[in-house]
């Protein structure tokens, strides 16, 4: 049990990127439209942050540098995530499609920042992450428990919340009394787009210490998966984003239980896909989803 | 007012024609690619001499000529072609097929097994692996068509999860195979491989195999399965409207599982062909190689007919050769995945055309009754 409670800190930093993301992807699917893109905006959020930081650490910034860094990140994430919006809600593009091209995008474009930036296919190192508190846990996890909140109460507490919500479920319906879907619908995007940024710069600033092709490592697509998974409500998802992030963690940390070395890491690697898989074939039939999730919104059309 | 008809109605052709919206594509890509190059302060000429020599082995700065260039070209392609074929059959029956990755994996995998496990007996050895790597692609493609037909599961989202699933399960039978470091196996027995004398002759030594038949094969029985067969006629009219081929007697449910396996049949071909044609060891994974990825723009990109098909996955595997030539030009060879990425989100953007379409058919309209 020591051993468990000792490992919290550790499970909080891998928990914490994949619940910020999966909230911003919930957010995207609530307004009614997929993000699959989720992976490359990570990508391009963690290769923003980590050369950000790199450049003004060496330029004498210390501490301000790694939450300046952050805040580059989710920036470049949101910026990114426009071509989604614009493809997706502009111009009633296939989402999956779109998505997929920025995941691709993405991949290109950040070792090739790097490229030029450092003349390697990874960015340099930095000195120093991001610091610990007095109990071990990284601001990281209080970013996501706020990100969580802020969501839960913009949802499901303030009529804009209302409002998105009515845009996933049933545009036509929102557009008749006055609510602008596609505006609603940019900000949702948007949102998704920063958070998914500011997660891959948490996890560049504390599990790592520069951006290389593999830093995400499919965990924007976990996060996808934590949105099914945990129904597209705050609370689901939370749990999900946990249940998930601790099966990663013990890929990492297993080899300090004797009794659990006997099984490859894989197997936990392997977990959140499998649970999220066997939980679609459980809860088919009973839809969860928001009705109007990905499908594009034709003014007009009935 | 004759012309100006005829010139519209041009125009309204080459943008209701996928070839002509394809080719146009691939160019705003490539433009935006070398405009990008351009910024970083490289010169792009090289981009484009390095992409020149991948094509035909000549090499613009000192006037040499290496025809091995054309062989790794044709080598490389092979992978994106039946990957994106993957896609594209998938795409047919109305399927967005995110998993070709995960199919491509099991199939790499299965091949490995065999190669090293298997008879040592010249031809069969191989044979048996390929099919292997085919059983195996169609099983992990055949469990997607299962959970949509019976489950309704989203096939965007099981397809995801199911590879990363493969690459992990990949990793936990690999590591068991004879002589696994973190890395690779021992080498596979020569009955196993796919080279083929012949080619390497031709070409100085490329790495041309005998997997560029079995691609050739592949691409055939594609084009007969979609245009020439009951199966084929079935599955389109599932894509077309699955409720209109429900109702006139084709059985939807089967059509989808059928698709997705053969889909995925496709893809663990192009594991086997690469993990016995480009290496000669078997492999541990740590990341995605990212063909059935790409599959998915060389698919979207070919309109998934079997002739577009074959050209965008000779463009993509132009540009995969072509990284190494760009590096050694002190152009980021990173430039090539730009630009892939690019190609998809155009392609996504593509729904702008039909936009502007009514647009015009609109205004037109408006003109006739103002005039009339």
């Amino acid at each position: 049990m020591n051993t468990l409670i000792g490992m919290l800190p550790s499970i909080l930093m891998i928990v914490s990127p994949i619940l910020i993301t999966a909230v911003g992807g919930m957010i995207s699917e609530k307004s009614g439209v997929v993000n699959i893109a989720l992976e490359g905006l990570m990508g391009v959020g963690a290769c923003a942050a980590a050369s950000a930081h790199v450049l003004m650490e060496s330029a004498g910034l210390g501490t301000p540098s790694i939450w300046l860094s952050l805040a580059i990140g989710a920036s470049i994430g949101g910026l990114f995530s426009l071509i989604h919006a614009v493809a997706a809600i502009n111009l009633n593009a296939d989402q999956t499609i779109s998505g997929t091209g920025i995941n691709l995008l993405a991949d290109g474009a950040t070792i090739f920042v790097a490229q030029i930036l450092f003349n390697a296919d990874r960015t340099r190192e930095f000195r120093m992450g991001m610091q610990t508190d007095r109990l071990g846990i990284y601001p990281t996890a209080y970013i996501a428990i706020a990100v969580v909140v802020i969501a839960w109460f913009v949802l499901y507490k303030l009529p804009f919340g209302m409002h998105l919500r009515a845009c996933g479920e049933h545009p036509h319906a929102a557009d008749s009394v006055g609510i602008n879907v596609k505006r609603i619908r940019y900000i949702a995007v948007l949102t998704s787009g920063l958070l998914a940024g500011l997660a891959g710069g948490c996890i560049v600033l504390t599990q790592t210490i520069q951006y290389t092709s593999n830093t995400i490592n499919g965990r924007g697509f976990i996060a996808l998966a934590a949105v099914s998974f945990g129904r597209w409500r705050p609370v689901g998802v939370t749990f999900a984003a946990f249940l998930f992030g601790t099966a990663q963690a013990f890929a990492i940390i297993a080899n300090n239980f004797p009794s659990l070395r006997v099984l490859p890491s894989e197997v936990f690697n392997i977990l959140p896909y499998v649970i999220t898989l066997i939980a679609l074939v459980v809860f088919s039939g009973k839809n969860y989803a928001p009705r109007a999730n990905g499908k594009p919104y034709f003014k007009g059309a009935s | 007012m004759k012309t100006k008809e005829t010139q519209l109605s041009l125009t309204n052709r080459l943008l209701t024609s996928d070839g002509a919206i394809s080719v146009l594509v691939v160019l705003l890509g490539f433009l935006v690619g070398t405009v990008l190059v351009a910024l970083v302060g490289k010169n792009p000429l090289n981009m484009y001499k390095a992409i020149l020599q991948a094509l035909s082995g000549f090499n613009v700065d000192n006037g040499k000529m290496n025809i091995r260039y054309i062989g790794e070209t044709l080598n490389y392609s092979v992978p994106f072609i039946l990957c994106g074929l993957a896609m594209a059959f998938a795409a047919r029956a109305g399927l967005f097929n995110i998993g070709g990755e995960g199919q491509y994996i099991m199939g790499l995998t299965v091949a490995q097994v065999i190669a090293l496990l298997g008879p040592q007996i010249s031809i069969l050895h191989w044979v048996l692996a390929i099919i292997g790597a085919m059983v195996a692609g169609a099983f992990w493609g055949g469990i997607v068509g299962i959970l949509k037909a019976k489950y309704e599961v989203s096939e965007v989202v099981s397809t995801i999860m199911l590879n990363y699933i493969a690459l992990y399960v990949s990793r936990i039978i690999s590591l068991q195979l004879p002589g696994a470091t973190t890395y690779k196996t021992e080498n596979f027995p020569k009955t196993a491989l796919l080279n083929n004398s012949f080619f390497q002759t031709i070409t100085n030594n490329s790495m041309l195999n005998n997997g560029f038949f079995l691609m050739i094969i592949a691409l055939l029985v594609y084009w007969f399965i979609m245009e020439k067969t009951n199966l084929g006629f079935g599955l389109r009219a599932t894509g077309f409207n699955k409720e209109a081929a429900r109702c006139s007697g084709i059985p939807v449910i089967k059509s989808i599982s059928i698709s997705m396996a053969i889909a995925g049949a496709f893809a663990g071909l192009a594991g086997g062909i690469v993990a016995l044609g480009s290496f000669r060891y078997g492999r541990v994974l740590s990341g995605m190689d990212n063909y059935g990825f790409n599959g998915i723009a060389v698919a979207l990109v070919g309109n998934s007919t079997a002739l577009g098909t074959m050209l965008a996955g000779f463009l993509f595997g132009l540009l995969k050769n072509s990284q190494a030539l760009m590096q050694g030009k002190q152009i980021p060879k990173e430039i090539t995945f730009i630009i892939q990425g690019l190609i998809v989100v155009f392609i996504a953007l593509r729904s702008a055309i039909a936009i502007y379409l009514a647009w015009l058919n609109k205004r037109q309209l408006q003109k006739e009754v103002l005039n009339s």
